[in-house]
């Protein structure tokens, strides 16, 4: 509902927003024939999408008020629409059929470029999926997760060129290496926990990228490994086209994979276990659960993604440098990961698919790509914390629960 | 017959600080144990050193397991200890809040199942049966402290006095011989306090559990201890039992003052 009042103080903010932008967006200097220039009209945009965003703003979050204390009100429990997905058979059925049918069709439809980037997309949901486990899950904010996913890759660029193993052979030995990694991170960290665990993660990430760029023996520095052979299919040679169509389904099946194993992780006793860590460390430790071992599997298992996700890539884009391996890919499987939903895989799903695809395809828009995701994040922590999907505890336990009774 | 819990000459320093002074405190099989004492005493360190949270200083926490070998647990993690059958509550609840009831008390049970990482991808069919047994356990668990009509739902939604007794309720599914319990009627209501009563009876009666409890509230303390320890200052000032306590003149000292010109 529009009254006088927000009007006026979206008025006042664009009032406001107007005077501050005016040097920037009005002022104009032309060296050249040592003239001012004077836009207006900047002025004027400026002032109408101000007001217009701040209306909006202003409106969201009175819908939002609104909505929280009808909940409050209400007795009956509101199913949020990732909860009916992930519950109501009768939904979620058809919807998986749906989406079937869509992901085997894909590559034969599109172009190789849009094949191109779904594999990205879904690269980053196996990426997504292993971090949610270490934050999601266990709670440990770890900034420098793009490191296992770089030992992935360099394991196969290295293992490659020196003793020529293929991709088969290497994407478990790839996820291996990652997880000793992760244990190799997670020992020194046992002991931290919330900004000290991210700073060092944040270190560890670095070490690894440093260590990667300056050790020209070892790694080629800057310059990268290039020609690593993209993944074989027994023998048989495939074309260009061919063979991204053969990577497209290789990371369907790996994302099936990822989401089969970490849905059991999650309701098992160790998964279990990380969700107590993240609520409670002491109470978790006093109620008898490892603390040590609980985190060490639970880096181990993320950093497992990662080295097998890192294996992918070096096959996928044939030339890998550290260059690919900066702070800013761990922050974006992060906001992944947050943005989606913590916990939640469907959750993952969604905020790598938005994160990845979304910037794709607003190329026409791409400079301020920065300026539309920081926004993005920024809103969400308004509307919606708890990600695009908040994570639903399946109830199925207490069924169990009465049958066994029942039973009894 | 060997003490359940024996603990000897229990020191623990914190810098320059002595919070706990030469302490000595044991409990037998079947009893029911209060330790009291002014706030700032030292009865939540004394419940923190032998659960492993800290590592005392000087001592010996011993305990005797029912049926098993008697073992020093100094310095032992606190898990380790749980494991051992000594299990505990929170004066400040510390339940996982964002899990459901059942699962807290699953969590509980933790350390009595053995699924690994593999047991949980492949489920076989052991792990499927360990997970349904860990389930049905943890809903008697419920059932006996009454919370199992709260069974789904998220811990943090509890009314408050459930929550205290949810964790018992976890303490409990950890199969302990021995439950401390830190003042576990703080907070509540006069009727939530007398169910409280009843419930620790019960749980030392029916389920054969010792229990050494920190409380303030007096009237509990006097109706359902066996023996009383009282601290002050780190030391062990007095015990006996709840008659004994009541009119011993160095409690009631440590309690009220002195006189000026006694």
């Amino acid at each position: 509902m529009a009254t006088l009042d927000e009007i006026k103080k979206s008025a006042l903010a664009s009032l406001w927003f107007m005077f501050l932008t005016f040097p920037i967006m009005v002022i104009r200097v032309n060296t050249v024939e040592n003239e001012i220039e004077w836009r207006w009209t900047n002025l004027l945009f400026i002032g109408i999408g101000s007001f217009i965003l701040s209306f909006v703003w202003r409106y969201m979050i009175k819908r939002k008020e609104i909505g929280a204390k009808e909940a409050d009100e209400s007795t009956d429990i509101k199913v949020s629409l990732g909860q009916r997905l992930q519950e109501d058979r009768r939904i979620y059925m058809p919807a998986l059929v749906f989406i079937s049918i869509c992901a085997i069709a894909f590559p034969f439809v599109f172009s190789m470029y849009q094949t191109n980037i779904m594999i990205t997309a879904l690269m980053y949901v196996i990426l997504g999926l292993g971090l949610n486990i270490v934050v999601g899950l266990a709670g440990l904010l770890d900034l420098g997760y793009v490191a296992f996913y770089a030992v992935g890759a360099y394991s196969y660029a290295l293992l490659n060129y020196h003793w020529g193993l293929g991709f088969w052979t290497v994407l478990p030995i790839g996820a291996a290496l990652g997880a000793l990694t992760g244990i190799i991170l997670g020992f020194p960290v046992l002991r931290l926990r919330g900004d000290y665990l991210a700073i060092v993660t944040l270190g560890f990430g670095e070490i690894i990228r440093l260590i990667l760029e300056n050790w020209n023996a070892f790694s080629f520095g800057p310059s990268g490994i290039a020609n690593i052979p993209r993944p074989g299919l027994f023998g048989i040679e495939l074309s260009l086209h061919q063979n991204i169509i053969y990577l497209y389904f290789l990371m369907i099946a790996l994302t099936i994979f990822t989401i089969f194993v970490v849905n059991r992780l999650q309701a098992s006793r160790i998964g279990r276990a990380w969700i107590a860590l993240r609520e409670d460390e002491i109470a978790c430790q006093a109620m008898g659960v490892d603390k040590t071992k609980t985190k060490l599997t639970a880096f181990a298992l993320g950093a497992t993604w990662a080295g097998m996700g890192g294996v992918v890539f070096a096959a996928k884009t044939t030339f890998i440098n550290p260059a690919s391996f900066t702070i800013w890919e761990s922050i974006i499987i992060l906001c992944v990961v947050v943005l989606g939903g913590m916990g939640s895989i469907i959750g993952v799903i969604f905020g790598a698919g938005f994160l990845i695809l979304l910037p794709e395809y607003l190329r026409a828009v791409s400079e301020y790509r920065m300026l539309v995701f920081g926004a993005v994040l920024v809103a969400m922590m308004v509307f919606r914390p708890g990600g695009l999907i908040s994570t639903s505890r399946s109830p199925y336990e207490f069924e169990k629960a009465e049958n066994s009774k029942r039973n009894a | 017959m060997q003490p359940l819990l024996e603990v000897n000459a229990l020191t623990m320093d914190f810098g320059g600080l002595r919070a706990l002074d030469h302490l000595d405190l044991d409990i037998k099989e079947g009893e029911i144990v209060a330790l009291i004492g002014p706030n700032g005493a030292g009865k939540t360190t004394f419940f923190n050193c032998i659960t492993g949270i800290y590592n005392p200083t000087e001592g010996d926490v011993m305990i005797s397991p029912p049926g098993k070998e008697t073992e020093r647990i100094n310095g032992i993690k606190p898990n380790h200890v749980t494991e051992r059958g000594m299990a505990r509550t929170f004066q400040n609840i510390r339940l996982f809040q964002n899990m459901s009831v059942l699962e807290n008390v699953m969590i509980g049970r933790h350390c009595r199942i053995h699924a690994g990482i593999a047991g949980a991808i492949f489920r076989n069919p052991a792990t499927v049966s360990e997970e349904k047994q860990v389930v049905e356990d943890s809903y008697r668990v419920l059932e006996k402290i009454g919370l199992e009509q709260y069974v789904n739902e998220m811990a943090k939604n509890l009314p408050y006095g459930a929550q205290r007794r949810l964790e018992i309720a976890r303490a409990m599914g950890t199969d302990p011989f021995l439950l401390l319990l830190d003042e576990p009627a703080a907070g509540m209501n006069p009727q939530e306090t007398k169910d409280l009563d009843e419930l620790i009876v019960k749980i030392r009666d029916e389920e054969n559990i010792s229990i050494l409890l920190i409380e303030h509230d007096m009237k509990l303390v006097m109706s359902l201890s066996d023996r009383i320890f009282v601290m002050d200052y780190g030391k062990k000032i007095a015990q006996g039992t709840p008659e004994e306590i009541k009119n011993d003149p160095v409690v009631i000292k440590a309690y009220l003052g002195e006189e000026i010109d006694a």
